[in-house]
């Protein structure tokens, strides 16, 4: 279906192709996963797909990409969309229309398919991917899911036989992520669809593939059966580090299987640690402890027009905490987060923070008490340059001069310093993001989704730096879907559902006891609550 | 059929089309245009205000009557302080009040400050203001009944690329403010001052990169989605159908400034307005035959969307023959002496058929309409 033969990408000012003599084929009704670290030229393949590399991008490309029979030398990406539908990160930067239906039907409506035939279609789409209510929306009003899933639903109207998605789950929720993939895989094995699929999250994935590449960086590519791939590759989910760890060959994909070979594991491992271990005393609330109350909130409610974000939220928090806020999109995790550091005005209750009502404090003075990483860490970025963003960050927060130049060659030493902010990976401009709200020193740091679009390694790293925060005094609160960073970093989990707080305590409790935010490795090993990989390795090591 | 079952599908609940709507406005402002009569002024708002109270829909931007009423009003203030305290004493002058009156230079003729505040000098500027102010409220009930963009989206099949972009760049204007505040907010989160000119250049560069990056990828999934994919029509032929309903087009403005301006432009008016509409009207007709795109559910054009056009047309028409009939009555500005303001009956007549679609056209749709669906409907995909 789609053959790629000794192709090599390069963009102009490139100094080395993006791709580099790829060959590759991937045969009607498979899907394909494609992993890799961030610039390893994931989003270049895909696009190269159906013809916006070279069409649209500029750039050369050497050999060829056909797709159904058409070379895409000779074809236009717009040529191709009767046989390609493409799906994009960001799904609202492709948005044309207004309501749900009229978005669905505009592929169609230039590929010229008879009225009758439309409204069959889009009717169908509807139901396949769960839209209907949704029929009439403002496209604007949808939450993150359901945008996901008109994207693929406006890309399937025009029935391609090829679907490629770049993360098309990066921005979901745990659930919401399910539903995608459920819809996905029902497109392959009823409709014999064939997916292109580039995803961060292995452990949401890899179990349904058929084919993975693995794109090594310098422009090369491997490729194999999962399991073939996986037993190497360097990049691997949970599960599969488990196995490794473990010594199982070859190795399991999917919780299923990885839990059939799990009980001499178990046998292997000393006594878990009870769960719970963090609060000596079983009464104390969460929040309580020894050390210093860095922020509090007091029912807090909060209303954007005649939507309520926030309900009755209760909340405490001691430095050395690592808190993880989860819950599914819209529940009021960055409302939660914007209300700590004043971004918003609550209706009543009582924020504050380091002792400041942080809608009353200048931003000056504020910094210092408490820094936010927004979900898009490039909004707070505007220099030309990492250098200058770093100095301007230094006379911002009035440190002497370099401090933020220091503190970023800690968390991320690869960053050249006269690249552009923008030109950086999704995982470095997060880092720098970092580097320059860690510059004034606040005791409180706040994440918004800080892994999004984050590979394997850049998300060890991170997970590093606010351990070493936590470590050092710091309060860190992240607002998350990942739960396996969550397994790995935080020391206690609040649960938000409709703006109240549902559930809050000791990571290892709240984790284990939900199905849809238990980490891989708890599933796995339960009952025994296990989180994380490294924590297994560690026990695994102190037993000998 | 009977007849009453035809008139029952005809009056259905659904939203007329968006260009009747605009349609009955503009000629309803057309007629506003002619006329500085109150009484005539505000019953064309009336009608206006009627017709929007009956069939707007519950979309966001069918509040926008009230919104332009309340602009023309503030218009209308402005307007008649200015005449007061600034502009000339019209002739008659019966004086209201004496203002203490500044001396302007001689150069300054015309404009004076302060002094007299004569009766005939505020009436008319209210008279022109109502004027006004009855253009905009025809220009909001416009708005109020037909999104816009809707009206984009029927556009002929030859303007339907320049339709698409004027949609998109619509959409992009709201998405810089939401980045702007989104940026302004991180900027209060790097602890830097707001306001100020350097607050502003932070603000619009990240704003207006990020407005980049994202219309590049807008494009870029416009194009991955088939947008402008070429039939197999010929470049020149192209090009003619093109120039053609520019031409048309261009015709078209010309003409409606002549209308609507009044005497600036005797020649202009119907002659030409209708000769743009005949050449557009071509000019799409063929490039709409060529084209291989398809519309899905386009909006239906039967009998009410005919009544409307009709009902408008039909008051602009009595407004304006009347205009010519009784110049006196329809245009007081000007007259002295003073007399009570009356309208001739078949101005109000008129008027009245311009506020029929407020019963004519079928009624928009409940929104609840949508949400209530069978229960067993449950989406398959939704479960699996």
């Amino acid at each position: 279906m789609i053959r790629l033969d000794r192709v090599t990408v390069t963009y102009p000012e490139a100094d080395r192709p993006a791709l580099d003599d790829v060959t590759l084929q991937v045969d009607e009704g498979e899907l394909c996963l494609v992993v890799g670290p961030t610039g390893a030229g994931k989003s270049t393949l895909l696009r190269a797909v159906n013809g916006l590399v070279p069409h649209f991008t500029g750039g050369t490309l050497a050999g060829t990409v056909s797709v159904a029979g058409r070379d895409t030398r000779t074809h236009r990406p717009r040529d191709l969309a009767d046989v390609v539908g493409l799906v994009m990160q960001d799904p609202s930067a492709g948005f044309v229309a207004d309501v749900v239906e009229d978005e669905l039907a505009f592929g169609m409506e230039w590929l010229g398919v008879p009225p009758a035939v439309m409204r069959r279609r889009v009717e169908e789409t509807l139901d396949l991917l769960g839209l209907a209510d949704l029929r009439s929306r403002p496209l604007g009003t949808l939450s993150g899911g359901q945008r996901q899933r008109v994207a693929i639903g406006a890309a399937l109207t025009a029935h391609p036989r090829v679907l490629v998605l770049d993360e098309p789950t990066s921005a979901l929720d745990p659930q919401g992520a399910e539903d995608v993939l459920a819809a996905l895989q029902r497109l392959v094995h009823d409709l014999g669809l064939t997916v292109v699929i580039a995803e961060h999250r292995l452990e949401r994935v890899v179990q349904y593939a058929d084919q993975v590449v693995e794109l090594t960086g310098q422009g090369r590519l491997r490729s194999g059966s999962p399991a073939q791939v996986m037993a190497t590759c360097a990049i691997a989910p949970p599960v599969v580090e488990l196995a490794r760890l473990a010594g199982w060959q070859p190795p399991p994909l999917s919780v299923r299987d990885a839990r059939r070979r799990a009980d001499e594991l178990r046998l292997r491992l000393p006594t878990p640690p009870a769960a719970g271990t963090g609060a000596a005393d079983p009464q104390a609330l969460p929040g309580d402890g020894p050390s210093e109350l860095l922020a509090e909130v007091r029912e807090l409610r909060l209303r954007y027009g005649p939507v309520p974000a926030l309900h009755e939220v209760d909340l405490r928090l001691r430095a050395g905490e690592v808190l993880a806020l989860m819950g599914r999109n819209g529940a009021g995790k960055s409302s939660l987060l914007g209300a700590l550091v004043g971004l918003v005005r609550p209706q009543t209750g009582q924020v504050s923070v380091g002792g400041l009502d942080p809608r009353r404090t200048e931003p000056q003075t504020l910094v210092r008490a408490v820094g936010l990483v927004p979900q898009q860490p490039g909004d707070l970025l505007y220099a030309t340059s990492v250098a200058a963003e770093c100095a301007q960050a230094d006379s911002d927060a009035g440190v002497p001069t370099g401090s933020t130049t220091r503190l970023l060659s800690k968390l991320a030493p690869e960053v050249p310093a006269e690249a552009h902010p923008r030109d950086l990976s999704e995982g470095q401009r997060l880092l720098l993001a970092l580097a320059v709200v860690l510059t004034a020193r606040p005791r409180l740091v706040l994440l918004d989704e800080p892994t999004r679009g984050l590979d394997y390694e850049a998300k060890r790293r991170l997970v590093g730096v606010l351990r070493d925060l936590a470590g050092a005094g710091h309060g860190v609160v992240l607002a998350t879907h990942d739960v396996e960073l969550v397994a790995e970093v935080a020391t206690r989990v609040a649960v938000l559902a409709e703006g109240e707080v549902v559930a809050d305590g000791p990571a290892a409790d709240v984790l284990a006891a939900s199905p849809a935010f238990a980490p891989q490795v708890a599933k796995i090993l339960a009952p025994d609550p296990w989180l994380s990989v490294p924590q297994v390795a560690a026990a695994l090591e102190m037993v000998g | 059929m009977t007849p009453t079952q035809r008139l029952h599908r005809l009056l259905e609940p659904r939203l007329l089309h968006p260009g009747a709507w605009w349609l009955w406005a503009l000629a309803l402002a057309a007629a506003a245009t002619r006329t500085t009569n109150p009484v005539v002024l505000l019953a064309v708002v009336a009608a206006a205000g009627t017709v929007v109270a009956a069939r707007r829909s519950t979309a966001p931007w069918s509040r926008s009557f009230v919104a332009f009423v309340v602009a023309g009003g503030v218009l209308l203030v402005v307007r008649m302080a200015f005449a007061a305290l600034v502009m000339d004493t019209a002739p008659g002058g019966t004086v209201l009040v004496r203002l203490p009156e500044v001396a302007l230079p001689g150069w300054l003729a015309g404009v004076r400050l302060g002094g007299a505040v004569t009766a005939e000098g505020l009436l008319f500027a209210l008279y022109q203001g109502l004027q006004l102010l009855a253009v905009l409220a025809c220009v909001g009930a416009a708005n109020a009944l037909a999104d816009p963009r809707r009206l984009l989206r029927s556009v002929p099949g030859a303007f339907y690329e320049v339709g698409v972009s004027l949609v998109v760049a619509l959409t992009y204007a709201p998405r810089l403010v939401e980045d702007a505040v989104r940026v302004r907010a991180a900027q209060r989160l790097r602890g830097r001052p707001q306001p100020g000119l350097r607050g502003l250049a932070r603000t619009a560069v990240p704003v207006l990169e990020g407005g980049l990056a994202s219309s590049l990828d807008l494009a870029a999934a416009m194009d991955s989605r088939g947008f402008a994919r070429a039939g197999d029509v010929p470049v020149r032929f192209r090009r003619a159908t093109g120039l053609l309903v520019l031409a048309g087009l261009v015709g078209v403005a010309v003409g409606l400034f002549g209308l609507l301006g009044g005497n600036t432009l005797p020649a202009s008016g119907a002659p030409v307005v209708a000769l743009g509409v005949a050449l557009a009207l071509v000019g799409a007709l063929l490039a709409g035959r060529r084209s291989r795109r398809t519309r899905y559910r386009p909006d239906p054009w039967t009998l009410p969307e005919w009544a409307t056009v009709v009902c408008g047309l039909a008051a602009a028409t009595v407004v304006l023959l009347a205009a010519a009939r009784w110049p006196a009555a329809m245009d007081p500005v000007g007259r002295v002496p003073l007399v009570v303001p009356a309208a001739p009956w078949p101005v109000l007549a008129g008027l009245l058929v311009a506020a029929a679609p407020a019963v004519l056209t079928p009624a928009p749709p409940l929104p609840a309409a949508a949400l209530r669906r069978p229960v067993g409907a449950v989406p398959a995909g939704a479960g699996a």
